[in-house]
């Protein structure tokens, strides 16, 4: 049997993946954490995050953050090389303090959102979306 | 609400007339003179709505055998609960007698000597039969379909779906959702939904591109039943373009959205819902963690990981009906509801017993019609088979287990690799091979067999990474499959670790020598969800290496260890 040099290459299962294990949250994420809250405490609850359980593309993740009251979100991809990747502001006008972006995700990580509160108090939301090969489903 | 005794007089009495003892024996007329359609159709008409379940029939229009998994493990807090147990552990749990038709349906012992005594089960047109049957009870019973229903065989592959769309219309349902069907491709899928007389429904169908309800998909529909306001709320498979090709529907995006599930179960109770049935294809794990976040869900009817349960399984006030897979049943769930709550609730879980319920002319007509252009392809004869050929179990099944082999030989590699799917109905010793057989296991709409190299580090990332969609101890990260299916090489697999901690003892069976990482082996498989695959069709290599064996004969497969079980 023969086989052409395009077959041999036509790939298998995901040739793109990139990841074996979750990344951790890097101290780059911990860094930046602490430059927006001056290292103070967060609470859990108050801040919203919703995200994927499991992204349908990792290249673009649709999320959304609410924290009524706040004042500041800051949003990190804690596992990416640059975990930065949005720091949302709300004047004294907005409606509602929510904002919804994409963003890309390397691997399987937590997604971040710290929030800071009208009366200078800081919460925390994290949610873990996994970047996988799929390609088994029932 | 459902007690042990209800199932028992509605359900098990048709066990009863045949007893446990010398099953082995019957002739299928036998078991046709002891068995009923009257027993199996037996219910004592309850409350004033009914449902009616039919859930991933996988194109399936003729009676066919199913065999239930050996191996079917739960992980994290589903350890050891239903539908996580098998054999005479299940029959234990629902009291069912061994070698009894509930035996035959539910489990997996003994099955090629049951299969001889039973028969085949499923056939939409005895599906039809007991529909009707239902509607001659209740005539506004609500006709209720979990998707998976244009996928999975030769006609509906070369009909692109519309032998099935044909024939679920003839059975006149009033909701749907969906997984498999999106892999006829978006347009395709635009065109069928766009014509359908009911409702196509999927509350976590969103437009990709603005993440938006899609237009076409309604989250819900109402239906007044029994003087009550019945909400249908459809949730489609919520991992379709990460388990199948995104790029065959890439306007498209899904997810479980449990927030939204929650805003549409209070939006349809502010309008008035009496009673609300959440009709899905999340799998049963999903499903029974979503009705624990989600609240005012009466009942779900649950599909997509194909489990066949002969009792609700009820968390908190949210009663979860599983109605297996392949046309072998139709739930019934007839409900009492007043003064807007959900009073009562009875349940029997079907089994079509093709030789016992009379198939329903009219519709046995229109199957022969959907099949008469075909007939000749479907029929051919490739080869026999010796061993019993079945698909579920978590790690293997003897149709992979030859479908591996097929691609071994076929395609020279050391390794193969076939798709962890639930679907595809069984064959028995002595059965034919036919080509309608090959592609019952096999159709889809991108089966092609790659061939290509891989390391030893990447084949490990893949099993980790399949191994996680099904182990994941949160079922919000499974997927729903089964493990992926590995010919040449055998494995362990710690089933209670991490991602990246499960899989090891990678051997390569031919040499005996350990996977090395950097090493590349030449890996066949079929199925990949990466646009621009190249190979002959799957069904093509498994019929050249079927026509080769002549007679298929397989030795057990114990290639993989597993522990944590």
């Amino acid at each position: 049997m023969e086989f052409s040099r395009r077959e041999t290459l036509a790939m298998g299962l995901g040739a793109a993946m990139v990841t074996v294990l979750p990344f951790r949250v890097s101290a780059a994420a911990d860094d930046r954490i602490a430059a927006f809250t001056g290292g103070a405490e967060m609470a859990e609850g108050g801040v919203t995050l919703n995200a994927p359980e499991i992204a349908e593309n990792g290249n673009t993740v649709p999320i959304s953050v609410e924290a009524p009251g706040a004042t500041a979100i800051l949003v990190l991809a804690a596992g990416n090389p640059e975990p930065g990747v949005a720091t949302f502001n709300f004047g004294p006008g907005a409606a509602q303090q929510a904002a919804s972006t994409r963003i890309r995700l390397a691997g399987t990580q937590d997604v971040v959102a710290v929030a800071k509160l009208a009366d200078g108090s800081f919460a925390k939301a994290s949610a873990t979306v996994k970047v996988t090969i799929g390609g088994c489903g029932g | 609400m459902i007690s042990r005794r209800d199932f028992l007089q509605v359900s098990m009495a048709a066990s009863a007339m045949v007893g446990a003892s010398g099953f082995g024996n019957w002739a299928r007329l036998a078991a046709q003179q002891s068995l009923t359609q009257d027993q199996l159709l037996e219910f004592d008409t309850f409350g004033n709505i009914s449902l009616i379940h039919v859930t991933d029939i996988h194109g399936q229009l003729k009676p066919i055998y199913f065999r239930e998994p050996s191996v079917n493990l739960g992980v994290g807090e589903n350890k050891g609960h239903v539908p996580h147990i098998t054999g005479a552990d299940f029959r234990k749990v629902y009291g069912i007698a061994d070698g009894s038709p509930s035996a035959y349906a539910l489990t997996y012992n003994d099955f090629s000597a049951l299969a001889k005594a039973y028969g085949r089960v499923g056939g939409l047109d005895r599906v039809s039969t007991i529909i009707n049957a239902i509607r001659a009870d209740r005539p506004d019973a609500l006709l209720l379909d979990g998707g998976d229903t244009w996928h999975g065989s030769y006609t509906c592959h070369h009909t692109q779906g519309q032998d099935m769309v044909n024939v679920m219309n003839a059975l006149k349902p009033d909701a749907m959702t969906f997984h498999w069907e999106f892999t006829l491709g978006s347009g395709r899928v635009n065109e069928i939904v766009e014509g359908l007389p009911f409702a196509a429904l999927g509350q976590n169908i969103f437009d990709s591109e603005w993440d938006e309800p899609a237009e076409l998909f309604k989250p819900y529909k109402f239906f007044e039943r029994g003087g009550a306001n019945v909400a249908v709320i459809g949730q489609a498979f919520p991992y379709m373009p990460i388990a199948n090709p995104r790029w065959m529907f890439p306007e498209y995006s899904f997810g479980i959205r449990d927030e939204n599930m929650q805003m549409m179960v209070d939006e349809v109770r502010a309008a008035g819902a009496d009673l609300v049935v959440v009709l899905s294809h999340n799998g049963f794990d999903v499903d029974k963690k979503m009705a624990g976040k989600v609240q005012g869900i009466d009942v779900i009817l649950s599909g997509h990981t194909h489990d066949a349960l002969p009792e609700p399984v009820l968390v908190g006030k949210t009663h979860i009906i599983a109605s297996g897979s392949n046309g072998k049943f139709v739930s019934r769930v007839d409900l009492d509801v007043r003064d807007g709550q959900l009073m009562g609730l009875r349940h029997k879980l079907i089994p079509v017993f093709s030789d016992v319920i009379a198939p329903d002319p009219a519709v046995a007509q229109l199957i022969e019609a959907e099949r008469a252009p075909y007939k000749t392809q479907l029929e051919e004869v490739i080869g026999q088979t010796d061993t019993l050929l079945y698909r579920r179990g978590n790690f293997n099944g003897t149709w992979d287990d030859l479908i591996c082999d097929a691609l071994l030989s076929e395609r020279e590699a050391d390794i193969a690799m076939s798709p962890g799917v639930r679907w595809g109905p069984s064959l028995v010793p002595g059965d034919d091979i036919t080509r309608e057989e090959i592609w019952n296991v096999t159709s889809m709409s991108y089966g092609e067999a790659y061939r290509s190299e891989m390391t030893g580090e990447f084949i490990k990332v893949i099993l980790e990474d399949v191994a996680d969609n099904i182990f994941n101890p949160d079922p919000y990260y499974q997927q729903g499959g089964d493990m992926v299916r590995i010919g040449g090489m055998g494995y362990r697999i710690d089933i209670t670790k991490p991602q990246g901690e499960r899989i090891s003892e990678m051997t390569l069976l031919k040499t005996g020598e350990a996977i090395d990482p950097a090493k590349s082996y030449v890996v066949a498989g079929w199925a990949s969800v990466n646009e621009g695959t190249e190979g002959p069709m799957i069904w093509d290599v498994v019929e050249d290496h079927i026509r080769k064996l002549g007679t298929v004969t397989l030795d057990p497969n114990n290639s993989v260890q597993v522990a944590g079980a």
